[in-house]
């Protein structure tokens, strides 16, 4: 509920501070706030007016301005041919961006959540990720897939699923969390730019979020690079990975340890496919304990992959197990307390970094 | 022959029409016994049903003909060469599939193999009618799409026996036939997939042209697809998005009544395809699969529709596979009766037939047509044969347009900048 009234005071200013963004930025001034919403549209805005081949196509991205007015001011700006507000026809339009990739178009397809991409997911996998290998070459799909992942606020079991394990196992694809202002903005030109298909899972929760941002970051050429993970805290005692979310959560997690003596190192992984196994386990080298966070389903999730990637290449160096903090293994419940259950909370990471560190503090009661 | 013209029972666009003249149509589809077997159906109905359907086309066609027929040149529909390009490109189809047959017997094919035999006329009638830019989308019984668009049979051979000078490199197999050089856009397993990227494709043409301000492009998109792919939720997505946005395809249904064991008949509450094209507001043609001739007039008018930016066309082709469903179907629910019917009804040699009557050519030339696709075919085959299989580095390949897709290796480098980095073990 804190999440939700943060959000609409956010809000609120995002609309303040819109209007003034051009003008600040050719001023070198100390570090600006920017929102996830309004770095993912200054995204969106430079990359549309840098090459005409790049178009967006979704449900109500044009004239609703958004789902989650991720593409406000857009249809204005580049008109109904560039910005297609689509019908409730997933598969249907998910194929026609596909085929328009096939083609050097630059589709932006926007999913309302990722729960709906699973009526699109053979395009996704099949006509997408497949196409340049199976035409060994010949047709590469430059299309980015983007929309918000994972549970937002009592929206219940059918809203609420994180995909990151899902995509990230197919050959093919990149997938892309972004956590932060800078992280959306950088990574999601990035992934307009890449010739391959990229999945870029947002989160409904970060949208409203304003995080500092440098001039460099918000100059038009700023690029992430793909497959690198950004070490967000540096310590000595513990790792933590997370992605999206997770990675404020993990944050306060390292400041409530800090206080005990406990240094960790936070990795905010940004790329799930291609996985920076070298940052991870460069990391583990240096502090022998691993916990990875995520909001996903626990089996075969991404702190699995982690977790294999770490025993086959860093075991000599583990203190202590890996361990995994995932979401609860049910559908998302929709009662505010079950809900707050079945996500990670701050304090469970706090309480799984003390064990990693043999400090005596019970198991959390499972389910 | 434009599609809004008198013939109403050729092109229901207006609906009333429709609807006054199909209701003899549908009393011969009569739905009940449609649990358990057909065979009571297709023996009782089917003559009835195809002599209706046939009168309900073919008439107009055939009147077209007729009447084009007394005047002073007496072959209207096809010149010399348009009649020996179409038969050689039919004739090549069929020696391919067969030989395709033999070489999966011998196990030098392998995997799923869906044959094309019977339905060349689609293929042959359609796609010669394209430019080089335009583009066709397929399914798996692509083998024909493909020589038909202009890949080489060398390489769809080489393709099909798993070797590395393949059109994709041994990588992409049977169902996936891409060529960029000819705009084959695959070569899709999943039934119904296909169809929204042929809409995309007709997306880009149409976007090139009023966003990017390419104003000669008129590229035209053909969809091939069946009739089980008719009652599948994508396919009339993209009817709906097709006719809203106006796009150049054209969607063409190869209705060869079975899908694999399914009867159409048994799995579709109306099978006349053609009827779902008006209610998304495209015009629905019914046509003869099986001659050539009245396959590439309709095509002519829907593919220049496209090109005028018209919008889409659904042409229901209604064709036969004298094979199965694949090289391991046993096919055994098909009816031989309706089998040789339409052995009876073989494009080839109905086009034959139509060229030495109508004094196009000789029956020597068209022999010496046959001997040189055999010789072609038997080339293909050999040069299949004598090339290598894929290198084992190139398993990694081709993954990724960028291969940093593939992440940073333990050094801190990209792992694909690792000279080394396709060789040995698929372990990245």
């Amino acid at each position: 509920m804190l999440a939700i009234s943060r959000q609409r005071i956010l809000g609120q200013s995002f609309q303040k501070i819109r209007p003034a963004v051009p003008g600040l930025r050719s001023y070198s001034s100390a570090a600006k706030q920017i929102t996830v919403r309004e770095a993912l549209n200054s995204a969106l805005d430079e990359e549309m007016s840098a090459d005409p081949k790049v178009f967006l196509m979704g449900e109500e991205v044009g004239e609703y301005q958004g789902a989650y007015k991720i593409t406000k001011g857009l249809l204005e700006k580049y008109g109904p041919e560039r910005v297609l507000d689509t019908p409730i026809t997933e598969a249907g339009f998910t194929g026609i961006g596909v085929g328009a990739a096939y083609y050097g178009l630059k589709p932006v397809v926007e999913f309302m959540t990722f729960n709906f991409s699973m009526q699109a997911i053979d395009h996704i996998i099949n006509s997408a990720a497949k196409s340049n290998y199976m035409s060994a070459g010949q047709i590469s799909v430059p299309i980015v897939f983007r929309g918000p992942n994972g549970a937002a606020a009592g929206v219940g079991a059918q809203h609420s699923q994180c995909y990151a394990a899902w995509y990230a196992s197919c050959p093919g694809l990149k997938v892309l969390s972004p956590y932060n202002s800078e992280d959306a903005r950088g990574l999601l030109k990035a992934a307009i730019r890449d010739p391959d298909p990229v999945v870029f899972l947002e989160n409904e929760l970060l949208y409203g979020e304003s995080y500092p941002v440098s001039d460099e970051v918000l100059d038009s050429s700023f690029c992430l690079p793909i497959g690198k993970a950004k070490i967000e805290r540096e310590g000595k005692d513990v790792t933590i990975t997370a992605f999206s979310k997770m990675v404020g959560y993990a944050l306060k997690a390292a400041e409530i340890l800090e206080k005990d003596g406990i240094y960790a190192e936070v990795i905010n992984l940004r790329s799930i496919r291609p996985l920076d196994r070298s940052t991870i386990n460069a990391s583990v080298r240096k502090t022998n304990r691993l916990i990875t966070v995520e909001e996903g389903f626990p089996q075969h999730g991404v702190g699995a992959e982690i977790c294999a990637s770490v025993v086959e290449e860093s075991f000599a160096y583990l203190d202590a197990p890996v361990e995994r903090i995932a979401g609860a293994d049910v559908p998302m419940p929709y009662a505010a307390n079950l809900e707050r259950m079945a996500v990670p909370q701050v304090e469970d990471i706090v309480r799984a970094a003390k064990r990693a560190c043999y400090r005596s503090v019970p198991l959390a009661a499972t389910a | 022959m434009a599609f809004s013209a008198a013939t109403a029972n050729f092109n229901p666009l207006n609906t009333p029409s429709l609807r006054s003249h199909d209701n003899h149509l549908v009393t011969s589809v009569s739905p009940s016994p449609f649990f358990g077997s057909t065979a009571k159906l297709r023996l009782s109905s089917s003559p009835k049903f195809n002599v209706h359907r046939r009168s309900g086309s073919v008439v107009a066609v055939s009147e077209a003909v007729k009447e084009k027929k007394p005047k002073s040149t007496p072959n209207l529909l096809i010149t010399k060469e348009e009649g020996l390009e179409l038969y050689e490109d039919m004739v090549l189809g069929r020696a391919f599939e067969d030989m395709c047959a033999q070489m999966y017997y011998r196990g030098k094919m392998f995997g799923f193999v869906h044959l094309y035999n019977g339905q060349e006329a689609v293929s042959t009638g359609f796609i010669k009618l394209l430019k080089q830019q335009d583009s066709v989308v397929s399914t798996y019984r692509d083998h024909v799409h493909a020589l038909s668009k202009g890949v080489p049979a060398r390489a769809v051979m080489s393709e099909l026996f798993g070797k590395t000078t393949g059109c994709c490199r041994g990588q992409g197999g049977s169902m996936h036939m891409f060529s960029r050089e000819h705009n084959l856009l695959g070569g899709f397993a999943f039934i119904g997939e296909g169809i929204p990227v042929a809409t995309g494709a007709a997306f880009t043409s149409k976007y090139k042209r009023e966003v990017l301000k390419e104003v000669d492009c008129d590229h035209v998109t053909l969809a091939f697809f069946g009739d089980g792919t008719c009652n599948n939720g994508q396919f009339y997505e993209c009817l709906n998005m097709a006719a809203l946005w106006k796009l150049p395809i054209v969607f063409v249904v190869e209705n060869n009544l079975w899908a694999i064991g399914m009867s159409h008949l048994r799995s579709t509450s109306d099978p006349q395809i053609y009827k779902k094209g008006p209610a998304f507001g495209m015009p629905g043609v019914h046509v003869d699969g099986m001659d050539v001739l009245k396959v590439r007039e309709v095509a002519k008018e829907a593919i220049s529709r496209a090109r005028r930016g018209e919008g889409p066309t659904l042409v229901e082709c209604e064709t036969y596979r004298f094979r199965g469903h694949s090289l391991a179907d046993p096919d055994e629910l098909r009816d031989p009766a309706e089998k040789s019917r339409y052995t009876a009804r073989d494009p080839i040699t109905a086009l034959k037939k139509y060229i030495i009557e109508s004094n196009l050519a000789s029956e020597a030339e068209l022999k010496a047509i046959d001997k040189k696709i055999d010789e072609v075919v038997e080339d293909a085959v050999e040069f299949a044969d004598e090339s290598p299989v894929p290198p084992r580095s190139q398993l990694l390949e081709n993954v990724f347009a960028d291969p940093k897709g593939f992440g940073i290796g333990p050094d801190g480098r990209y792992r694909c900048e690792d000279p080394k980095f396709t060789q040995g073990t698929a372990h990245v």
